[in-house]
């Protein structure tokens, strides 16, 4: 039997599965900076980011188009998980960690039941980030809205790279992580560090849910929880321990994803989210830190 | 006036009582001693001054009363280099040294202190990229001190220094301190349980006793006063 | 306080759990007594999460999805196989104990996020793992026990014949909820003062300490999931019969995992008492937060924004609020 693999139909679905997984990625960077930077999981993330997109499209509502309604958003965004932290956790900041996550829940029942009161549940669209045309390089149709997409995840993970590598705050706010005590030593306001990763997080969330949200169509409230599901899977598959692990995880698990459900016939989206949960839990019963984790030395 | 001056300060840990009203100063340009035993103080002495633990008392520092948070402490010109020396132990030896210089603003002297340290530490400069947490004991003790000179501090708080290291290491230590104090002018509050060692280095000696001073006064002093050495430095 | 006084005190304050729980269903509605049952079965799953995260540190985001399986198991043994349904309701709990074995065995290597978040897959799984095997639960449309009359000791809309005495239905879940609910607790402090519950805070405060000292951290772990699981199963198990004798796999989705640990945290981890004011938290503040309003999103504003106060004002719960009340009293003994 000849055997024929369609490779472009193939490269197709992995440059889709690179533009979901870069999604994911930015997510999933967003919950692992607060969970490295405070020990905190924070529940709110997913929805954070969702109240992000209906304020921009909001803003598309009114005029805007969808690129300037891209920049007053994500800066607005950036700005709100500032003061989100500074009202919200800072008073909980020296609780136990498990008493902000609860914090944190109150803030996804806050932030969810707050986009539905303001918005009607009814469903809406954003305009398009990209051209919805395709593209052909090396003779094969690529979506260059699949393209932007990986374009736009890559560079924020790049810019954040450079900021935490090579800028004086991104040092300080590494450093504040790592080792608080030392850092107030030094000179390094702990407490605002947090409050700027929170705006950092807050603000790549944005930039995740505007991502997601035109290729979905329509949309409403509750789409960023099936998003914040995938990005975990992402984050637990490439390791939670690094942002670069979250990232390669989650463009693993796009691929992975795509593939499975273009191939397999019978793997609908309700089993696209159990495969997600199949691999966070293959993942933790197996090799607990990812495939690019370092297990922890715990220190007695 | 004296640099740093403590009056009256006590400190408590939830409700351990571990200072009970001390008073201490370091004149400019002076290298000072705090000695005593084990849970004696000296190291909450040097937490009461960098303001990582609750106190009550006067702390003043060039004619002003002492912030009570670190971050504001170290923006006052006091370099603190707490006990294990609080490396950044998984950041590279590059970045614990911009760390120090983190509260400067004079981007030229950072560079200038930055250059000069690789300069006096040597070894620092051949293992510039590596994780801090892979140098020796003693080369994280230079590291720690490094970063507080990054800092270019007035007074500089040193938390046992010579713990876990080789004698010659220690000895070494205390050479650049003394250079620096004698050069720079760079004024040191330094504890340490190695008795002998921080009398011969210093000029003045404070003994803490149960969160109080014991007994005070010039290092050559006590070091010749057999008395004193039995009863409180146990030698 | 002197230990004799301690004693004397918890033996009051338990006396005075039994007595209100006794006399309360006089002057309660008939509808506010459904809403305490359910209450109670919160308030028994609760303080097993209670039991494995708060004296174990192990943090669970899947009590929800063990309540579901003792829930199901009091389903579908009655329904199909015509077992009395107060009688399935120990069998729940063992079933669900065994649940908790089977989801602590594995989770025992694991701690912190990595834990949260298999306990999380769990609970997001479970109501899918209902809906595929419907056969057994019946898959979307739930199990319905409304028509086994005969299977069940309670009546449908009339009253209850135990002991002698005609008791209206809704009091009789109260009665059973929280009665079972105080046995449960009673059990729960006992175990927590033994040498178990040592264990359970040794592996709590160090594990490395711990491992050092000779604790066997993986089997305890596992323990408490265990036990964690028996208490789930049986306040799922009640949690069928107060609720209409209906359940689905909707009924105990990721959102109910969710209220059960915000519900322990609110409560004040380490406190009995605050068990059940968490319970009554969440049982009770969403309902008054619709009556605040029902515009769409605005009920879940309120419940999270009273979450979100209580967590700032009190962050050792309504237990510690509890606590710091009561001293005053008992210091002047």
């Amino acid at each position: 039997m000849v055997f024929a693999v369609d490779w472009a139909g193939v490269a197709q679905q992995v440059v889709a599965g690179l533009s979901s997984g870069g999604i994911y990625a930015i997510l999933a960077v967003a919950f692992v900076l607060i969970y490295r930077a405070t020990g905190v999981v924070n529940f709110a993330q997913g929805e954070l980011a969702m109240f992000s997109t209906f304020v921009a499209w909001t803003l598309t509502q009114h005029g805007f188009g969808y690129w300037p309604a891209f920049v007053v958003t994500v800066l607005a965004s950036f700005a709100g998980g500032i003061a989100l932290e500074r009202v919200v956790i800072r008073p909980v900041e020296k609780a136990s960690v498990l008493t902000i996550a609860i914090v944190t829940i109150g803030l996804f029942f806050i932030v969810n039941g707050a986009a539905f009161w303001i918005w009607s549940p009814e469903v809406k669209s954003m305009p398009n980030a990209f051209s919805t045309r395709p593209i052909r390089i090396a003779g094969v149709a690529f979506s260059i809205s699949d393209l932007g997409i990986i374009g736009v995840s890559l560079l924020a993970v790049l810019v954040l790279w450079l900021f935490f590598r090579f800028t004086k705050l991104g040092l300080a706010m590494r450093a504040a992580a790592l080792n608080p005590e030392s850092s107030r030593l030094t000179g390094i306001r702990v407490s605002w560090t947090i409050a700027l990763g929170w705006g950092l997080a807050t603000a790549l969330g944005a930039v995740a849910g505007l991502m997601a949200a035109p290729p979905l169509g329509s949309f409403d409230q509750n789409f960023m929880q099936p998003i914040l599901l995938y990005a975990f899977a992402g984050a637990v598959l490439g390791g939670i321990d690094s942002a670069l692990g979250a990232v390669i995880g989650s463009l693993v698990l796009g691929v992975f994803l795509n593939l499975l459900g273009t191939y397999v016939s019978w793997v609908g989206t309700d089993l696209r989210q159990a495969a997600a949960l199949a691999v966070i839990l293959g993942v933790l019963l197996v090799r607990p830190a990812g495939l690019l984790g370092t297990t922890a030395v715990r220190r007695v | 006036m004296p640099l740093l001056e403590l009056r009256g300060v006590a400190a408590r840990y939830g409700g351990l009582q571990a200072l009970r009203g001390i008073d201490l100063s370091v004149d400019e340009g002076e290298i000072v001693a705090v000695l005593g035993a084990n849970g004696a103080g000296k190291t909450t002495t040097l937490r009461a001054i960098s303001a990582t633990v609750k106190t009550s008392g006067d702390l003043v520092f060039a004619g002003e009363r002492l912030p009570r948070r670190p971050e504001a402490v170290a923006r006052t010109g006091i370099a603190h280099v707490p006990e294990g020396r609080g490396t950044f132990t998984q950041l590279s030896v590059d970045e614990n040294l911009r760390l120090g210089a983190h509260v400067r603003r004079d981007r030229a002297g950072v560079k200038a202190d930055y250059d000069r340290t690789l300069q006096r530490f040597p070894i620092l400069a051949e293992r510039r990229g590596q994780a801090a947490g892979t140098l020796s004991g003693g080369e994280q003790q230079q590291l720690a001190l490094a970063r507080a000179l990054m800092q270019r501090p007035r007074l500089l708080l040193l938390d046992e220094p010579s713990l876990g290291l080789a004698p010659r290491v220690v000895a070494d230590f205390f050479a650049v301190i003394a250079e620096l104090n004698e050069q720079e002018g760079l004024s040191v509050l330094v504890v340490e349980q190695n008795a002998s060692l921080a009398l011969a280095s210093s000029a003045r000696a404070y003994v803490l006793e149960v969160g109080r001073v014991a007994v005070a006064g010039a290092s050559a002093e006590l070091q010749r006063h057999e008395s004193v050495r039995r009863s409180y430095l146990g030698y | 306080m002197s230990r004799v006084l301690r004693v004397a005190t918890g033996v009051v304050i338990a006396a005075a759990a039994v007595a209100l729980v006794l006399v309360l269903p006089h002057w309660l509605s008939d509808a506010k007594a459904a809403e305490l049952a359910r209450a109670g079965c919160f308030f028994i799953a609760i303080i097993g999460l209670n039991l494995v995260t708060g004296y174990t540190g192990q943090i669970s985001l899947g009590q929800g999805a063990l309540m579901a399986v003792g829930a199901y198991t009091t389903a579908i043994l009655t329904a199909d196989h015509g077992f009395r349904d107060l009688w399935t309701i120990p069998l729940a709990g063992l079933v669900a104990m065994a649940a908790g074995f089977a989801v602590g065995l594995p989770a025992r290597r694991l701690s912190g996020l990595y834990l949260a978040l298999a306990t999380f897959a769990f609970a997001v799984a479970m109501p899918a793992l209902l809906k595929r095997f419907s056969s057994l639960t019946g898959g979307s449309q739930g199990i319905n026990l409304f028509d086994q009359a005969l299977n069940r000791s309670t009546g449908a809309l009339g009253h209850v014949h135990v002991l002698g005495r005609t008791v209206a239905t809704n009091d009789f879940l109260f009665y059973l909820t929280w009665g079972i609910g105080l046995v449960l607790a009673g059990a729960a402090w006992l175990l927590v003062r033994g040498r178990i519950g040592r264990a359970f805070r040794a592996v709590r405060d160090s594990e490395v300490a711990a491992a050092s000292a000779g604790i066997n951290t993986g089997f305890y772990k596992t323990l408490a999931f265990g036990i964690s699981g028996f208490y789930a199963g049986v306040g799922g198990s009640l949690f069928v019969l107060a609720s209409n004798w209906f359940v689905s796999p909707s009924t105990f989705g990721f959102d109910k995992s969710l209220l059960l640990i915000v519900g322990a945290v609110v409560g004040g981890l380490g406190s009995l008492a605050g068990m059940a004011l968490g319970a009554l938290f969440i049982q009770f503040v969403p309902d008054w937060a619709a009556n605040l309003s029902n515009a769409p999103g605005a009920p879940s504003v309120f419940f999270g924004a009273a979450i979100v106060l209580v967590m700032i004002l009190l962050p050792g719960g309504l237990g510690g609020l509890l606590r710091r009340l009561t001293e005053p009293l008992t210091r002047r003994l």
